[in-house]
């Protein structure tokens, strides 16, 4: 008998029972959509999360003032020197006409300011660079080669007006150990999450197969062999998954559109509803392949059980 | 044919033997009662021809195979060669009857074809031809033991081992399934049946053999039901 003869006999007796005990079918998806669901709640929590962190960590920078006698092209050669560090991400120059411009544009509501700037005739400020690090954890030691700079009198140390990283130092620090323990702990509940909802899954799959076992037995029983026994669970399995994802996936819309607003003002920059559509991909795929896996995995291991030599 | 070579099967340390020393050989095309009390050892006794359970001590032959020495794959193409009917019906509950019957001739590979002419046939046979698409919760409990019958025999089997197949019927039934069986037996299969009843047995008036507390107590060619 051929291959796609057994293939398509498989097939026809999966979608059957899938159909025929429609009660055991309907909680195993339901079931299985609570999972799906928590995988994918898991998926955008974690983005959020990321996302709030990314924010929060280009907020930190450590930013060296220069005095206003300093020359340009000296301001370089330092802005060229911080470049070479590994630590360092990025340099930002804040000439003294910007530093002016942003100032006022920042005070533009305050009059007496103003008036005071204009009354001193020429631009007080100094030329800046704003200092990027790679890890928030860096920033101690970027400060460290900029006051080794200033301290040991170089061309371009004496330039250096004041490093503003120690008035954050604090901050920075504890930022940066917030930022690590919510990342740890984030990938943590995250995992004890999935793991609890895929238990529960796989438990639902075994009492809708455990139904079936004397179903088994007497295939056992006729001489079927282990896959032809096995392969319409497999694939009852893989229906379940397919349906849970097909439901998560239709009501993650309105769930996101729903909260998507608020979770930007809760946020700053992410909103859940974009995230979700810009990485519907990536959603289909893991909730589709995490449905149709958890379901074909289970019925195998489940039907394992009641197969007898 | 079939050779039960001093068969003794202990379920687990301590346990009485359910089955002790038995040595019996069935010919083709025999028709054997197997009787005796509850926890005689009957079915212990045929559940080792389909390797269900398998001996403590000697062994059990089909032809020249050993049964308990078989690989997983010649064990399934032996339980494809025998046919088995239970007390309990044992149909597929998720399945109707077309599918039940036609389930056997899948699983031995047979075309799609031979399926479509060979159920139908079969159920003729036992005359219930006009329940091809009931489902078994649909059918009383003889006729879902005719449809059992059906399934065990609808591959041509050598062998049709019929475990009680009479305990959960009402004696009209019962006297309908024995006819099937004796029909089944007249066609050349070779029947293995056990049963407490002493009328199927005294009217069936074949070989009987009776055993008691794992022994065979008694060997008749033509026997009664005497315990």
């Amino acid at each position: 008998m051929s291959f796609w003869t057994n293939m398509k006999r498989v097939a026809r007796y999966g979608v059957a029972g899938f159909v025929r005990n429609g009660f055991v079918s309907l909680a195993a998806v339901l079931i299985m959509s609570i999972t799906l669901f928590v995988i994918a709640g898991l998926m955008l929590a974690g983005a959020a999360l990321q996302s709030t962190l990314t924010d929060l960590t280009n907020k930190v920078d450590v930013t060296v003032y220069f005095l206003t006698s300093a020359e340009e092209e000296k301001i370089m050669d330092t802005k060229r020197a911080l470049e070479a560090l590994p630590e360092v991400a990025l340099v930002t120059y804040v000439s003294r006409e910007q530093a002016l411009s942003d100032f006022r544009e920042r005070h533009k509501n305050d009059q007496p300011i103003l008036s005071a700037l204009d009354e001193l005739g020429e631009n007080p400020l100094g030329a800046s660079l704003e200092i990027r690090a790679k890890e928030t954890s860096q920033y101690g030691s970027i400060a460290a080669y900029l006051d080794s700079q200033q301290q040991s009198g170089t061309e371009t140390g004496k330039t250096i007006d004041r490093i503003n990283y120690y008035q954050n130092k604090t901050a920075i620090e504890r930022l940066g150990s917030i930022i690590d323990t919510s990342r740890t702990l984030g990938y943590t509940i995250a995992a004890v999450l999935a793991l609890a909802s895929v238990l529960i899954a796989f438990n639902t799959i075994r009492l809708a197969i455990y139904t079936a076992r004397d179903e088994i037995g007497v295939m056992n029983i006729v001489g079927a062999g282990r896959w032809y026994v096995r392969g319409p669970f497999m694939i009852a399995g893989v229906l379940y998954g397919v349906v849970s994802a097909i439901i998560v996936l239709l009501l993650l819309y309105p769930v996101t559109i729903w909260i998507g607003p608020g979770s930007e003002r809760f946020l700053g920059s992410f909103n859940v509803f974009t995230y979700f559509t810009d990485m519907f991909p990536l959603f289909f795929l893991v909730i589709t392949g995490a449905g149709i896996l958890l379901g074909a995995v289970s019925s195998y291991l489940a039907v394992r059980r009641y197969l007898r030599s | 044919m079939i050779h039960f070579d001093k068969v003794t099967k202990i379920y687990y340390d301590g346990a009485p033997p359910a089955v002790e020393d038995v040595t019996l050989s069935v010919d083709p095309g025999e028709f054997v009662s197997v009787v005796g009390h509850s926890g005689a050892g009957k079915t212990t006794l045929l559940k080792m021809l389909f390797a269900e359970v398998l001996p403590t001590e000697g062994s059990v032959y089909f032809g020249s195979r050993e049964i308990p020495k078989l690989s997983s794959r010649e064990l399934l193409l032996l339980r494809r060669n025998i046919g088995t009917v239970f007390q309990d019906f044992r149909l597929i509950p998720t399945k109707n009857v077309y599918e039940n019957i036609a389930f056997a001739l899948e699983v031995a590979g047979k075309s799609d074809e031979d399926i479509q002419a060979d159920v139908p046939h079969v159920l003729e046979l036992v005359g219930l031809a006009d329940k091809i698409w009931s489902f078994p919760h649909e059918l009383s409990g003889g006729e879902q033991q005719r449809i059992a019958i059906a399934r065990a025999i609808v591959n041509q089997p050598e062998v049709l081992i019929a475990d009680e197949p009479t305990g959960n019927l009402d004696p009209i039934n019962a006297h309908d399934v024995v006819e099937i069986l004796k029909k089944i037996n007249d066609l050349g299969t070779t029947v293995l049946l056990t049963t407490h009843n002493k009328g199927i047995v005294d009217a069936i008036g074949r070989r009987v053999v009776t055993m008691d507390q794992g022994r065979v107590v008694r060997d008749e060619k033509k026997g009664k039901y005497v315990i």
